[in-house]
């Protein structure tokens, strides 16, 4: 169960958002400006809200009443950006292995092969982000954001910028690694399809839910 | 000038026009050329007298060469280290943080690079000299400073540091902050992301900035020569021995010159050789 409400006030603009849920996947949609990546990057940790609290399975992430902020290395919650935020000095194994601790290099051989075969990008280790297209650098930063094991996975419009002949197929393989990998995800989208998916929506318009009951 | 296909053909016996020279390619062409001998010009001719090979050697193992030659590489590296390792976190800070008074801080930075020498040279005598605001201090510590090998990595810094640190800066200001907070929501820590993303990203920057501020460290001569002195095997750095040898070793003063101008020349090139394959790894 993921319960959000936060508050922050900027210029010309205040964020004052609050949801719950317990779905497999939940979208956030709204236009472009009304706060939805806000949001979402407050649950990543990487923006910091004026006021409110952020709790993800019964464990308070953000609790500015009680002092309470965890840093995003602590939060266990994956983010998959809107340009994916690949390292462009690292090759996919580098990236993908990147959050991996303590193994040797045979190890992170191993399990960056296993991520990359569940997002049908095996054999693409030594590319670079600038080699890859669009769907595959995608699917890089997933494979990437998953191989640590997140509870929760943030992506902010996964497909808007691919062309829609992949995206439907890109949407199935994202409920298929649920499937295989249990976690739940939270996505930021414009497209009604991709909302469509999911399980729970919310709509936002002008840095509020205006259903706060979600759909 | 285009001409009409008309289909005349060419009067017989007559001669064929030769299209004109554009007056505009002319004056580029005479700028360009100026600009480029009047560069050229000097730096050939510091090779033209130096040739006779079995000289250059001889030449080149007098004190007055090996001790410069020692001293600039001593004292360059120095430099070149204490720039980094303080410029930094500073260009860091100034990339990464706002705060009030920050495009006073970058001004103040970078006076170095356009203050006079000669004024920088004062300036620090009049700070760490012996008679300078903290000469007693340092007296009463056992310590001068002026007129010292200390003295000339102080001067060296002053000039030279702060074209690593505004090189630095950019290239943190380049690094997508979302490259960072990925990191960190992958578990790994600040430090570690620094480490990890930040600089190899900015890399090229931070390369080309150490360069630079080495090279102007290799070449200052205003500020050392009124704070250090020029004390052959001290604070005789390559510059200032050159000068010094001006009137009484023609050929020293010209070995040392040729030697600075292929070290210089070789850099750039490796400069640009390196960044630029670096670059295109990225994919920039």
């Amino acid at each position: 169960m993921l319960e959000v409400s936060i508050y922050r006030q900027l210029d010309g603009f205040t964020l004052d958002a609050s949801f719950a849920t317990d779905a497999a996947m939940t979208a956030l949609v709204g236009p472009s400006g009304s706060g939805k990546t806000l949001t979402l990057r407050a649950v990543a940790g990487v923006f910091a809200p004026d006021a409110g609290r952020i709790v993800l399975d019964g464990v308070p992430l953000l609790d500015t009443e009680r002092g309470i902020d965890l840093a995003p290395q602590a939060r266990r919650v994956g983010y998959v950006p809107q340009q994916y935020g690949l390292f462009p000095h690292l090759d996919v194994l580098g990236n993908v292995g990147f959050g991996l601790r303590g193994v040797d290099a045979a190890e992170r051989q191993r399990r960056v092969g296993e991520l990359l075969e569940l997002v049908g990008l095996l054999g693409f280790e030594g590319r670079r982000p600038h080699q890859l297209s669009g769907g595959q650098q995608q699917r890089v930063a997933l494979a990437r954001a998953l191989i640590v094991r997140p509870r929760l996975l943030l992506l902010d419009e996964p497909f808007s910028a691919l062309d829609s002949g992949i995206r439907e197929p890109l949407r199935n393989s994202l409920v298929q690694l649920q499937g295989a990998l249990g976690f739940r995800a939270v996505l930021v989208t414009h497209d009604p399809a991709d909302a469509a998916i999911a399980g729970r929506r919310f709509e936002f318009e002008g840095g509020r839910i205006v259903e706060p009951n979600g759909t | 000038m285009r001409v009409a296909a008309t289909g005349a053909r060419p009067r017989p016996g007559g001669r064929a026009r030769r299209r004109a020279v554009p007056l505009d390619v002319l004056l580029l062409g005479l700028g360009a050329g100026t600009f480029t001998l009047i560069i050229l010009i000097p730096v050939v001719a510091i090779f033209l007298r130096v040739l006779p090979q079995e000289m250059i050697w001889e030449v080149a193992r007098r004190p007055i060469v090996l001790e410069a030659l020692r001293l600039s590489l001593l004292t360059t590296a120095l430099t070149l280290a204490l720039s980094i390792v303080l410029g930094t976190p500073l260009a860091y800070l100034l990339a990464r943080r706002r705060f009030r008074g920050q495009a006073l801080l970058d001004s103040l930075i970078e006076l170095p690079m356009v203050l006079p020498p000669a004024v920088a040279g004062i300036g620090l005598l009049m700070a760490f000299g012996r008679r300078g605001l903290f000469g007693p201090f340092l007296a009463s510590l056992g310590i001068t400073v002026g007129f010292t090998t200390a003295a000339v990595v102080i001067a060296q810094f002053f000039v030279a540091a702060p074209f690593y640190v505004r090189a630095a800066r950019a290239g943190f200001l380049g690094v997508d902050r979302e490259l960072e907070h990925v990191a960190h929501t992958l578990g790994v820590s600040r430090w570690a992301t620094f480490w990890r993303v930040t600089v190899p990203v900015a890399f090229p920057s931070l390369l080309g900035g150490a360069v630079m501020c080495w090279a102007r460290a290799l070449g200052e001569f205003g500020a050392t020569i009124m704070f250090a002195g020029s004390f052959q095997g001290r604070t005789q750095t390559m510059p200032l021995a050159i000068y010094g040898a001006l009137e009484s070793d023609l050929d020293a003063a010209l070995v040392l010159s040729a030697i600075l101008v292929v070290v210089s020349f070789g850099v750039l090139v490796a400069l640009r050789l390196f960044v630029g394959r670096r670059l295109l790894a990225v994919g920039a």
